[in-house]
C-alpha cells in the first residue's frame, strides 16, 4: 500500500471499508506527517489528537460492527477555523475570539462527525477570513508548500497548505470572494466553491453573509466532490440555504467528460494585471478542453470588470455589522475591564486591541458605505452591480455550459509583498469574486507550472445555480488529462518541502 | 425628583396651539418560542435559561424567522385594514449596547410588513356629542412591523437603579429575540383639545383589538404593551407642524394622557418664550406625571439600515393572507356595538363596562342566565368595590360568570335580598364554595314567613312607641326606622317591603 499520507480520500475510505487499514492507523500517520512538517507550514492552530483519535476508533469500531460506513469514513480533515466544534477552540484567526470554546457544532461539522471524517484540527486563516496571503492572522502566517517564502493563499489558505503538504488529504474552507479557490489554486491543489445556499452557513462564522459559502478543498477532484456530497445539503438552521437535492457531484467527477459541452472564454480576464506564464497555461488548458471534445467559445461579460469594487462595498458593509457582536460582554477577550471604565470603553477598547489592521480597515469600510445619506451612492450601487453580474451569469449561462477564466492573475506572491498595498492583495481576488456576488457554482483545479516561476496556475471553471455537477465533469477531465501526460500528480514537483 | 419645566395653563394652550400627536407601540406577541429560534418567549424565567447560541448571537448562529410570528403580524395588519406586503425584507438596525447579543437588532426599515392602514377609535362619554353619540376619531395607521427584542439590563448598586452611578450591571438575555411588533400611527391631525383623550382611546382601542386577536396578552405593566408618545404644536391656522418630542416609559393608559397633556402644556410654555421645541426623546414619570430630557435627536445614531443578509425576503403567499383574514374574530368595536344592541344599553353604559374591564365578564354572566341589567349591577358596582379594595383586576377574582348568574337568580327568586346576596359573594371571594353552598353554609334566606315576622315587628313597635304615634298620625314615612329595627333584629333576612308592610298594617289595627 502507498504511503498512508499520500493517499487520496476515496482511495483511503476504499482501504478503510475493506479493513486493509484501519481509521486509527490513518489518523496517526496524518498527525505524525502534522507533527514533522506543520513547523515550516504552519497550517494548523490547534491540533486535536485525542479527539482525532477517537473519532478515528469510533469509525474502526464501526466497522467491527459490521454497521455500513459512509464514502469518507475514517478520512482526516483539516477544519479552517470559522467552523464551530464543540470540543476545540474557535478563533477565526482573531485575537478578539482567544479561547473562545464554541458550545455548539456547525451543522457542517456534525454532518462530518456523523459521516466518520475524522477532524484533525482547526487550520489558521486570515483574521474572519479577510486576506488573501494568511497574513492578516493573530497568529502569524503560514507557507505555500511550494516555496516556503511565498504565500499560500487566503483567506483558507491554511486548509489549502494543509493538504498540499500532505497533511490532510480534505480541508474544509469558506469561499466569500475567492477564500477557497484562490488559496487551492495557488496551492496547487482543488477548490471548490459551491452554490450559494447549497452548503448550511449555520456554525460557520460569518465575514459577509450574503456570500459566505463552504466548500472542499482536496487534491483530487473526485475527493473535492465526495466531501461536497457529504457536507452539503438544506439545513432548516440556514434560513439562506436552498432546499433543493444536491447535483450529483460525485458521478460527475467519476464521468470526467466534456465531450459536447460548450465552454466560455471570459475575455475580461486576460490581459494587463495577468502574469504571462499564468495566461500560457490557461491558454493550454482551454486548448485541452477544446482536444477533449468540448466546443469553446469566447462569452463577453461587461460588468465582471465592476466585480471587485462592488465586493468591496458588500463585503466590508456586511462584517461591518456581523463582528459588531465582538464586543467583550459576553465571549472572547475583554481589555481594560478594570472596574473604573465603563461597559461602552470596555467594549472600544477591546476591539481596538482585538481586531487586525485589514478588519479594522473594513469595518471603517463598511460602517462608512452603510451610513446615513452614502447608502444609496456605496451599498445600494453595489447592489446594483451585483444584479448586473448575475444577468452577465445568466446571458452566458443560456449560451455556454460553463465558464473558464484563470483563477488568479498571478501565482503565489511572496511573504510580504502586498501586506501594505492592499488593492495589489485584493486583486488577486479579482477573477473569482463575481461567483461569490452572484452565487453560482465554482472551482479550482491545477491546470500545470506557470513557465515563468515554476509555480501552480488554477484553472477556475464557473458553473450555474444548483449545477455544480458541471463544472466538476470539466475539472475532473482537465486533471485526468494532465496527470496522464505527466504520468504523475502536479503537487510531486511541489519542492518546498524536503 | 426631576423639576417640572414652566407650563401653560392646558385649556389655554390648546386655544392658541393646534396639537399633532402620533404613537408608536410595541407590543410583545404571545408565539410559543422566540422569532429566530425555538426557545420559549415566556415572560420572566430564571435569567439567562431562555437562551441559546441564535438569540445569544453566539458567532456563527443564524435566525430562521417563526412562521406563527409573522402571521400574527399580518393578522395584526389586517385587523387595522392594512395592506399586507407582497414582498418585503428584514433589516439591521446597527448600534451598540450590552443587551444586545448581535449588536443589531433585526427589524424592518423601509419594507414594513403592513402598511397603511386604520382604526376608529371611540371618546369616552364625556366628549360625547350634543346628540349623546359617543365621539369616534379615525387614526391612521403608517406601518405594523416584525423585530426582535433586546436583553433586558439591570444596573446594581447606586441610588437610582438606572446606568449612571451604578457599580455593575447585569444582562438577562431571556427576552432577547421575543418576537416584538411595532405598530406606528401616522400623524393624528384635527384633534385640538382632544388630543390626550384621542391618545387614550387610541391605546386602548389598540388594547382591546390586539386581545380579541390572541397575539398578545397586551400588559403594560409588564412591558408587553408599550407606548411611545409624539407631540408637537403648532400655532392654530398657521398650516405647518411643529418640532415633536418623542415621550417614552409611558407605561399605563393614563399616563398615555397625561403626557400628552404635560408635553402640550410644556412646549406651549416654550413656544410662548419665542424659544424652540427641541426634537428630542423624553422620559414620562408616572409618579410626578412629567417629562424629563432624554438623547437629542441631533446627536443621535445613524443605525446604518441594511437588508438582512441572513435572511431570505419575506413573501406572504396571498392565499395565507386570505385565510389569516377569513379566521379573523370579531373585532371589538362590532362586538361592542352587537353587544349594546342585544342588551339594550346605551353608548356611555357599554363605554363604563369596557373602562371597568367587564365585557367579557358581564358578556358571560348573561349567557349564563342574568338579565343584562343584573349582570352590569354586580360586576359594575358589588365587584368592581371589592376589586378595587383589593388591588386585583376584576376579571382575576375568585368568583366565575356562572356564580355571579346564579347569585342573581336567588335575588330573582326571592330567596336572597341584595343584602344576603353580598354576603353570598363575600363567602364565595373567602373561598367558602359555590353560592349555594355559602347560602346554605352560612344559613342565608329571606325570612318571608308573616307570623315569624310578626313577632320582631310587635317587637319593634313596642321598643320604639313614639315613633308609633308618628305613623298612627299619618307620618308614614317615620316607618323606615321601624323596618331598620326589625332587619336588625332578623340580621337582614327578612324582606324589607314586606316588613313595611307588616309593619303598617299592624298599626293600622289597633
Amino acid at each position: 500500500m502507498a504511503e498512508l499520507t499520500r493517499m487520496s480520500a476515496a482511495e483511503i475510505a476504499a482501504a478503510v471499508r475493506g479493513g486493509e487499514v484501519s481509521a486509527a492507523e490513518v489518523t496517526d500517520a496524518h498527525l505524525a506527517r502534522i507533527e514533522q512538517v506543520d513547523p515550516q507550514v504552519r497550517a494548523f492552530l490547534h491540533v486535536a489528537a485525542d479527539q482525532a483519535r477517537e473519532a478515528a476508533r469510533a469509525v474502526d469500531q464501526r466497522r467491527a460492527a459490521g454497521a455500513p460506513l459512509g464514502p469518507l469514513a475514517g478520512v482526516p480533515l483539516a477544519l479552517k477555523d470559522v467552523f464551530t466544534i464543540k470540543d476545540m477552540p474557535t478563533t477565526c484567526g482573531s485575537a478578539i475570539l482567544d479561547g473562545w470554546l464554541p458550545p455548539y457544532d456547525a451543522t457542517i461539522t456534525r454532518r462530518l462527525r456523523e459521516a466518520g471524517v475524522v477532524i484533525l484540527g482547526k487550520t489558521n486563516m486570515d483574521e474572519f477570513a479577510m486576506g488573501s496571503s494568511t497574513e492578516n492572522s493573530a497568529f502569524g502566517p503560514s507557507h505555500n508548500p511550494w516555496d516556503l517564502s511565498r504565500v499560500p493563499g487566503g483567506s483558507s489558505g491554511r486548509s489549502s497548505a494543509a493538504v498540499a503538504a500532505y497533511q490532510a488529504p480534505l480541508g474544509l474552507g469558506t469561499d466569500t470572494g475567492g477564500s477557497i479557490r484562490q488559496p487551492g489554486a495557488v496551492c496547487g491543489v482543488v477548490g471548490v466553491k459551491p452554490t450559494y445556499g447549497g452548503n448550511s452557513r449555520y456554525g460557520v462564522v460569518a465575514f459577509a453573509s450574503s456570500l459566505d459559502t463552504p466548500g472542499p478543498l482536496a487534491r483530487t477532484v473526485l475527493d473535492a466532490a465526495l466531501l461536497h456530497e457529504v457536507m452539503s445539503g438544506h439545513d432548516p438552521c440556514d434560513a439562506t440555504s436552498i432546499d433543493a437535492p444536491v447535483p450529483p457531484v460525485v458521478a460527475a467527477a467519476r464521468q470526467a467528460d466534456v465531450n459536447g459541452m460548450t465552454i466560455g472564454v471570459v475575455p475580461e480576464f486576460a490581459g494587463e494585471g495577468f502574469q504571462p506564464g499564468v495566461l500560457t497555461k490557461f491558454n493550454e488548458a482551454v486548448e485541452l478542453l477544446e482536444s477533449l471534445g468540448a466546443k469553446v467559445t469566447e462569452v463577453s461579460c461587461p460588468h465582471f470588470s465592476y466585480a471587485l469594487p462592488a465586493y468591496y462595498l458588500i463585503a466590508p458593509s456586511e462584517c461591518s455589522s456581523n463582528l459588531a457582536r465582538f464586543d467583550a460582554m459576553r465571549y472572547g477577550l475583554r481589555a481594560g475591564d478594570d472596574g473604573t471604565r465603563s461597559a461602552e470603553e470596555v467594549m472600544a477598547l477591546t476591539r481596538a486591541q482585538g481586531f487586525g489592521a485589514e478588519v479594522k480597515r473594513r469595518i471603517m469600510l463598511g460602517t462608512y458605505a452603510l451610513s446615513s445619506g452614502y447608502y444609496d451612492a456605496y451599498y445600494g450601487k453595489a447592489q446594483q452591480v451585483r444584479t448586473l453580474i448575475i444577468k452577465d451569469f445568466e446571458a452566458a449561462f443560456d449560451r455556454v455550459d460553463v465558464l473558464v477564466s484563470p483563477t488568479t492573475p498571478t501565482t503565489a506572491f511572496p511573504l510580504g509583498e502586498r501586506v501594505d498595498d492592499p488593492m495589489a492583495m485584493y486583486l488577486a481576488d479579482l477573477c473569482t469574486i463575481p461567483s461569490d456576488l452572484a452565487g453560482n457554482a465554482a472551482l479550482s483545479v491545477p491546470c500545470g507550472l506557470s513557465p515563468d516561476d515554476g509555480l501552480p496556475v488554477g484553472l477556475q471553471v464557473m458553473a450555474p445555480v444548483l449545477a455544480d455537477d458541471r463544472m466538476y465533469r470539466v475539472g475532473a477531465a482537465v486533471e485526468a488529462a494532465l496527470d496522464g501526460a505527466r504520468g504523475y500528480p502536479l503537487l510531486n514537483d511541489a519542492k518546498g518541502l524536503a | 425628583m426631576p423639576e417640572s419645566a414652566t407650563l401653560v395653563g392646558y385649556d389655554e394652550a390648546v386655544s392658541r396651539y393646534e396639537p399633532l400627536i402620533g404613537l408608536e407601540t410595541h407590543v410583545e406577541l404571545g408565539t410559543t418560542t422566540k422569532l429566530f429560534c425555538g426557545c420559549p418567549a415566556t415572560f420572566g424565567g430564571e435569567p439567562n435559561t431562555h437562551v441559546c447560541p441564535v438569540c445569544l448571537g453566539l458567532p456563527g448562529s443564524l435566525p430562521v424567522p417563526s412562521r406563527a410570528a409573522i402571521e400574527y403580524t399580518i393578522r395584526i395588519g389586517l385587523a387595522l385594514n392594512c395592506s399586507i406586503a407582497e414582498w418585503c425584507r428584514f433589516a439591521r438596525k446597527n448600534y451598540f449596547y450590552p443587551d444586545m447579543p448581535k449588536n443589531f437588532q433585526i427589524s424592518q426599515y423601509d419594507e414594513p410588513l403592513c402598511t397603511d392602514g386604520w382604526l376608529d377609535v371611540v371618546l369616552d362619554e364625556s366628549e360625547a356629542g350634543a346628540d349623546g353619540s359617543p365621539r369616534t376619531f379615525r387614526v391612521g395607521i403608517e406601518r405594523v412591523h416584525l423585530e426582535e427584542d433586546t436583553g433586558k439590563s439591570q444596573h446594581m448598586g447606586g441610588a437610582t437603579g438606572r446606568i449612571h452611578g451604578a457599580d455593575y450591571s447585569l444582562v438577562d438575555y431571556n427576552r432577547a429575540g421575543i418576537p416584538l411588533v411595532e405598530i406606528v400611527t401616522k400623524p393624528v391631525e384635527g384633534t385640538g383639545p382632544l388630543a390626550p383623550k384621542v391618545a387614550h382611546a387610541y391605546v386602548t382601542e389598540l388594547r382591546d383589538l390586539l386581545r380579541s386577536l390572541g397575539v398578545s396578552d397586551v400588559r403594560m405593566e409588564e412591558g408587553s404593551l408599550r407606548c411611545d408618545v409624539n407631540t408637537s404644536l403648532s400655532p392654530r391656522e398657521s398650516g405647518r407642524w411643529g418640532t415633536r418630542t418623542e415621550t417614552k416609559n409611558v407605561n399605563s393608559l393614563r399616563s398615555v394622557e397625561r403626557a400628552v397633556e404635560y408635553e402640550i402644556e410644556r412646549q406651549a410654555a416654550v413656544l410662548d418664550a419665542g424659544a424652540r421645541v427641541i426634537q428630542e426623546t423624553r422620559h414620562f414619570h408616572e409618579d410626578s406625571g412629567i417629562t424629563t430630557p432624554g438623547r437629542s435627536k441631533e446627536e443621535a445614531q445613524d443605525y446604518r439600515y441594511f437588508p438582512e443578509p441572513d435572511l431570505v425576503p419575506l413573501a406572504p403567499p396571498r392565499d395565507w393572507v386570505e385565510q389569516i383574514r377569513a379566521t379573523l374574530p370579531e373585532l371589538p368595536a362590532v362586538r361592542r356595538a352587537r353587544l349594546q344592541e342585544a342588551w339594550g344599553i346605551t353608548a356611555a353604559e357599554m363605554t363604563n363596562i369596557r373602562n371597568a374591564g367587564a365585557l367579557d365578564l358581564v358578556e358571560q354572566t348573561i349567557a349564563a342566565g342574568a338579565s343584562p341589567a343584573d349582570a352590569r349591577k354586580w360586576w359594575l358596582n358589588e365587584l368592581a368595590r371589592r376589586a378595587k379594595d383589593t388591588g386585583a383586576e376584576l376579571a382575576s377574582l375568585p368568583i366565575t360568570p356562572a356564580g355571579v348568574a346564579a347569585v342573581a337568580a336567588l335575588v330573582g327568586s326571592g330567596a336572597l335580598n341584595d343584602r344576603l346576596a353580598r354576603q353570598v359573594i363575600e363567602g364565595v371571594l373567602a373561598g367558602e364554595g359555590t353560592p349555594d353552598q355559602v347560602v346554605a353554609a352560612r344559613g342565608l334566606a329571606v325570612v318571608s314567613d308573616d307570623t315569624a315576622l310578626a313577632a320582631a315587628v310587635d317587637e319593634a313597635i313596642a321598643a320604639h312607641p313614639d315613633v308609633a304615634d308618628k305613623i298612627r298620625g299619618g307620618k308614614v314615612a317615620a316607618a323606615a326606622a321601624l323596618v331598620g329595627a326589625v332587619m336588625k333584629a332578623t340580621r337582614g333576612q327578612a324582606d324589607a317591603s314586606r316588613v313595611r308592610e307588616l309593619i303598617l298594617a299592624r298599626l293600622s289595627e289597633s
